[in-house]
């Protein structure tokens, strides 16, 4: 594709910290490079405002390489931007054309609070993870190929969830700010693994009651988590940790 | 893990939600087939039947109590699980995600419930309680259901609420009749194909024949 250049109208969240009210101010950016990406594009404004002795907008990045799931943009309507499977840092300017107004929203949920502007508290991802997605014994050094037999398609199903990078799109895409997506690919990726197995009834009850502790609501099955989620979740696997929430449930003491 | 504890979890909570739903769905399936039978072109004489042995023997009448604690607790479970989900996200979004990723309808079954439950306040005001306060609420004479119906959808508002009650319910069971089944855990894409199909089905037959009782009455089919 032709590389070209725009002007853009943003209009992003400005919050000062968690407490203070926020609200939307317009930035005009000039000569975007359609071979920029959407964090190259705000790193040009946050240039200019940094010389021009403006507070710059305080935004969340790490890899750029769509792996660390710390982007956590609301781009018109959709978390991470219009493309699928993508995160914001590959979501690159050639989505966009000349003249276009770009809105750009922190993730919103009471257990995503704001920290500044774009950047919000995702900590309490991590609790959910201290409370149950681990496994409890050191596994010890790789054993021989084959030692522990793994059927294929259990792999792979493991192997898919745990392509979760954390973001939270799923929960900022739910209507009822659920984070089952997240938990579900985690409850997943270890519950259908032999090293995973031993513990997986108390850890689905664990982790899910960490997460009401959070302030997330309950699943609905809207499947608007699957249709932003950049790693491709698939929504079964909440299926699976309903099942695997019910049977530790029903039996435990 | 306490049973309360069980079902006052996120996820317990859903669970009650899909018990109580499916309940409601085995319901509907009853009551649509004995309601069914004014079609049977014998002045009622049928349905009147059907209708005298779910009101005067003891069985259906016990198990009429667990219908309503079935309806209540979908109810009161749904409105509190809606406002508690709402709640959990006090700012909200300038742009809305709208119907990119999910359908309309999974994300207004708060709403169409809450239209069901106003058709359902009107239904049983029409039907269900003048024939029991007629039976003294217990195992007392009921009225003429059938003559009862003619003369209840002879008004057109009553028809075009009702029809807007079965609209609502068809809605609610294409997202509620797939999500149950997803709530207890069934992940197996043969299965949930399967029950989709199944879903959509239901959701377009039973309504649909329900609205046309009301449509039959009112245009004299009947």
């Amino acid at each position: 594709m032709e590389q070209y250049s725009m002007n853009l109208t943003l209009k992003v969240w400005r919050q000062k910290n968690a407490n203070e009210q926020g609200r939307f101010d317009t930035y005009q950016v000039k000569d975007i490079s359609s071979e920029m990406s959407f964090l190259e594009m705000i790193d040009v404004l946050n240039e200019e405002m940094i010389r021009e002795g403006k507070d710059p907008i305080a935004f969340d990045h790490d890899c750029r390489e769509g792996i660390c799931g710390m982007c956590s943009m609301y781009i018109d309507g959709r978390p991470h931007g219009p493309w699928q499977n993508n995160t914001v840092c590959q979501l690159h300017m050639r989505a966009y054309k000349d003249g276009d107004t770009i809105v750009i929203e922190p993730w919103r949920a009471n257990a995503f609070p704001v920290i500044k502007d774009l950047m919000v508290d995702r900590s309490s991802f991590d609790r959910i993870i201290q409370a149950g997605g681990y496994i409890s014994v050191n596994t010890g050094s790789p054993v021989d190929a084959n030692a522990i037999p793994v059927n294929k398609d259990m792999a792979d199903a493991s192997f898919a969830a745990a392509a979760c990078i954390g973001c939270g799109a799923c929960v900022s895409a739910c209507k009822n700010s659920s984070a089952m997506l997240f938990l579900s690919a985690k409850v997943t990726h270890l519950a259908l693994l032999p090293q995973g197995d031993p513990e997986r009834r108390s850890r689905a009850l664990k982790m899910v009651a960490q997460m009401d502790k959070e302030g997330f609501g309950a699943c609905t099955n809207t499947g608007a988590c699957e249709a932003v989620c950049p790693k491709g979740i698939s929504i079964e696997n909440i299926a699976r940790l309903n099942r695997e929430y019910l049977a530790a449930g029903l039996v435990a003491e | 893990m306490k049973w309360s504890e069980l079902f006052t979890s996120s996820v317990g909570k859903k669970v009650i939600m899909a018990l109580t739903g499916i309940f409601l769905i085995l319901f509907l399936i009853v009551h649509v087939g004995l309601n069914a039978t004014i079609w049977a072109m014998d002045g009622g004489e049928m349905f009147n039947k059907g209708a005298h042995f779910m009101g005067s023997n003891i069985v259906p009448r016990i198990l009429e109590i667990g219908l309503f604690a079935g309806i209540i607790l979908h109810i009161v479970q749904g409105l509190m699980l809606e406002f508690q989900n709402r709640s959990k996200r006090k700012q909200g979004y300038a742009v809305a995600m709208g119907n990119k990723g999910s359908k309309w309808y999974s994300r207004s079954m708060g709403v169409l419930g809450t239209l069901i439950l106003l058709f359902l306040v009107v239904h049983i005001a029409d039907f269900w309680l003048p024939n029991r306060s007629n039976q003294g609420f217990l195992l007392g004479e009921e009225i003429n259901l059938y003559d009862k119906m003619q003369e209840v959808f002879k008004q057109e508002w009553v028809v075009a609420l009702y029809l807007l009650g079965c609209f609502s319910l068809a809605w609610h069971l294409l997202h509620g009749f797939q999500s149950a089944f997803r709530t207890f855990g069934v992940s197996n894409k043969k299965y949930l194909a399967l029950i989709n199909c199944v879903g959509i089905g239901f959701s377009i037959i039973v309504p649909l024949a329900f609205a046309m009782m009301p449509v039959s009455f009112y245009f004299g089919w009947v």
